[in-house]
């Protein structure tokens, strides 16, 4: 029970409600759908680059309240971030919820997105969380 | 050793092997309440002692009581051989138990013929089977399919596939606002083009007891042969293929208290006779020659490769603890609690029931929604209070998008 109440916790259950990132970017640099045909959740990522730096992001979609939030705050996080810096940030997220990174200084560089932390113990509900990150990753390959 | 000596030394082997789980008496008098004996029962599954669960997913596979554990671990501990293959007397005896557990599947759907039972991975397998190896074969471009909206994916995909590669149509059967097929539904999809019908006995998302007698009648009216899904179905009531005059009637073990990975394909023989092998190999064959290959009769013609012996015991091991328990005394258990469990959710006024209102229509399954919160999070927070429930929307999508609409 004490996890659950970590994982829906305040900031979270705001984020899943109604984030202000869900919204449509007026001149997006790229989009992209992220699918998770298993539980049906679906969000698109829009980003806005300004040279080197993601300048604005949004996102649209449908899914569980874990899903909607690790979007929204991720959006949080990597707003106004290099590409580079992101990358770091993605890995480090995705290490977290995998149980590889635990040392907290480390986590410290996901500001918000570390309320996510106990996702990881939670296996059900670890691609609930990545789906965005996951998502994003492949954007910036690109 | 001769053969009679083989015989002698084998055979009260091979009686207790055919009956493993037999050796563990069943001790159940149905006690006046059912729920007591809902208890008694539940004391046979081993899980219920490990686990401290409630445990509601049995639509999506089944918790094994102890008898069918014991049996798998006594064949491979006494009969563990590969069956139709060896002429050593161990061999002999895994067939024996195999084959037995084929008669033994054949009674209890009442099937005239033992042959007609052919062994599959799942459900899902033995759709396949049909697919590619009748509906490939039988299907032209003026034809139609028939199935219900309520169809698992296993049931749908393998026809939408038949249907694109033979130019045949799929149509589908809706439902009404009572969540069942109504007879002008049936009477207005099955039609002279109707070549095959796939249809669910009860639906995994909704619980409704679809009318087969009626659909296998209509179907029969106009030439077409059906499908019955039977795997939501045969855990919970008698099922008798004859009586049906079902063509067809497939299910898996799982879910109905047997091993993972083992199913049945029920067919006519005469329907069977006439249909292509679907996997080629090893015990399906006559006689092979470089440049072409005789299959063997009914059932072989269907299994080939080494067969899943450990899942066929369990499974007969399965049906003989359903048999003991009693259909009647699982239904009387199951309105019991089914009737607890709509009326205490009633309750409720964040919770959104689909279920239709005719009872004698319904199942098991009950299929409920939290109003403004995602089933994926509900599972979460029932799971951490020890609850274990499906979730998922996407296992039947095109059910999900009819409660969309």
């Amino acid at each position: 029970m004490e996890d659950l109440t970590d994982v829906y916790n305040e900031l979270i259950m705001e984020h899943s409600m109604n984030s202000y990132n869900k919204k449509k970017l007026d001149n997006a640099t790229c989009s992209e759908i992220g699918h998770n045909p298993n539980c049906g959740d679906e969000i698109t990522l829009e980003i806005k680059l300004n040279g080197n730096t993601i300048e604005d992001m949004a996102f649209s979609g449908h899914g569980c309240a874990i899903s909607q939030s690790s979007t929204s705050i991720m959006i949080d996080t990597l707003k106004g971030k290099t590409i580079e810096e992101a990358k770091e940030i993605i890995k480090t997220f995705i290490g977290m919820i995998k149980r590889e990174i635990t040392d907290e200084e480390e986590l410290k560089k996901l500001e918000d997105a570390i309320a996510f932390k106990n996702v990881s113990n939670m296996p059900a509900r670890v691609k609930c969380a990545l789906l965005a990150w996951h998502t994003i990753e492949g954007m910036l390959e690109k | 050793m001769n053969i009679e000596e083989i015989r002698k030394v084998a055979s009260p082997d091979v009686q207790v092997a055919s009956q493993p789980h037999e050796s563990r008496k069943l001790n159940l008098v149905a006690p006046e309440k059912s729920s007591d004996f809902s208890y008694a029962i539940k004391k046979d599954f081993p899980m219920f002692k490990n686990k401290n669960i409630t445990y509601l997913d049995s639509g999506a596979t089944t918790q094994k009581p102890i008898q069918v554990i014991n049996a798998i671990n006594e064949f491979y501990e006494k009969y563990n051989a590969n069956p139709h293959r060896g002429a050593y007397s161990l061999s002999v005896e895994a067939t024996n138990v195999y084959e037995e557990t084929r008669e033994k599947i054949a009674k209890f759907i009442n099937a005239k013929h033992k042959e007609e039972i052919i062994f599959s991975k799942n459900a899902t397998e033995s759709l396949n089977l049909l697919a590619y190896s009748y509906g490939m074969e039988y299907l032209n471009k003026n034809d139609e399919i028939v199935i219900s909206i309520m169809e698992h994916h296993s049931n749908l995909v393998p026809w939408q596939k038949v249907a694109k590669t033979t130019g045949a149509k799929l149509n589908y059967m809706y439902i009404n606002n009572e969540f069942e097929i109504s007879d002008e539904e049936i009477k207005n999809k099955i039609t002279d083009k109707t070549k095959i019908v796939g249809i669910t006995h009860v639906s995994n998302v909704l619980g409704t007891i679809n009318n087969i007698e009626k659909i296998i009648k209509q179907a029969h009216k106009v030439g077409a042969i059906v499908i019955v899904d039977a795997s939501q179905s045969i855990p919970h009531m008698k099922i008798d293929v004859q009586d049906l005059d079902v063509d067809f009637l497939v299910f898996s073990g799982h879910k109905m208290l047997a091993p993972l990975g083992i199913g049945v394909l029920y067919g006519k023989k005469e329907l069977l006779n006439k249909m292509t092998p679907f996997l080629m190999g090893g015990d399906m064959i006559e006689y092979v020659y470089e440049d072409k290959t005789t299959f063997a009769p009914l059932p072989n013609k269907f299994e080939a490769g080494t067969q899943n012996v450990e899942g066929v015991i369990g499974l007969g091991a399965a049906i003989h603890y359903i048999e003991h328990i009693g259909y009647d005394n699982i239904k009387k258990i199951e309105k019991e609690v089914v009737s607890y469990a709509t009326q205490e959710l009633k309750k409720l006024d964040y919770i959104e029931l689909y279920l239709t209102p005719n009872s004698k229509n319904h199942s098991g399954v009950i299929s409920f929604n939290i109003k403004g919160v995602h089933p994926h999070d509900v599972a979460s927070i029932l799971d951490a209070n020890g609850v274990c429930v499906r979730s998922r929307k996407s296992l039947c999508t095109t059910t999900y998008e009819v409660f969309r609409n």
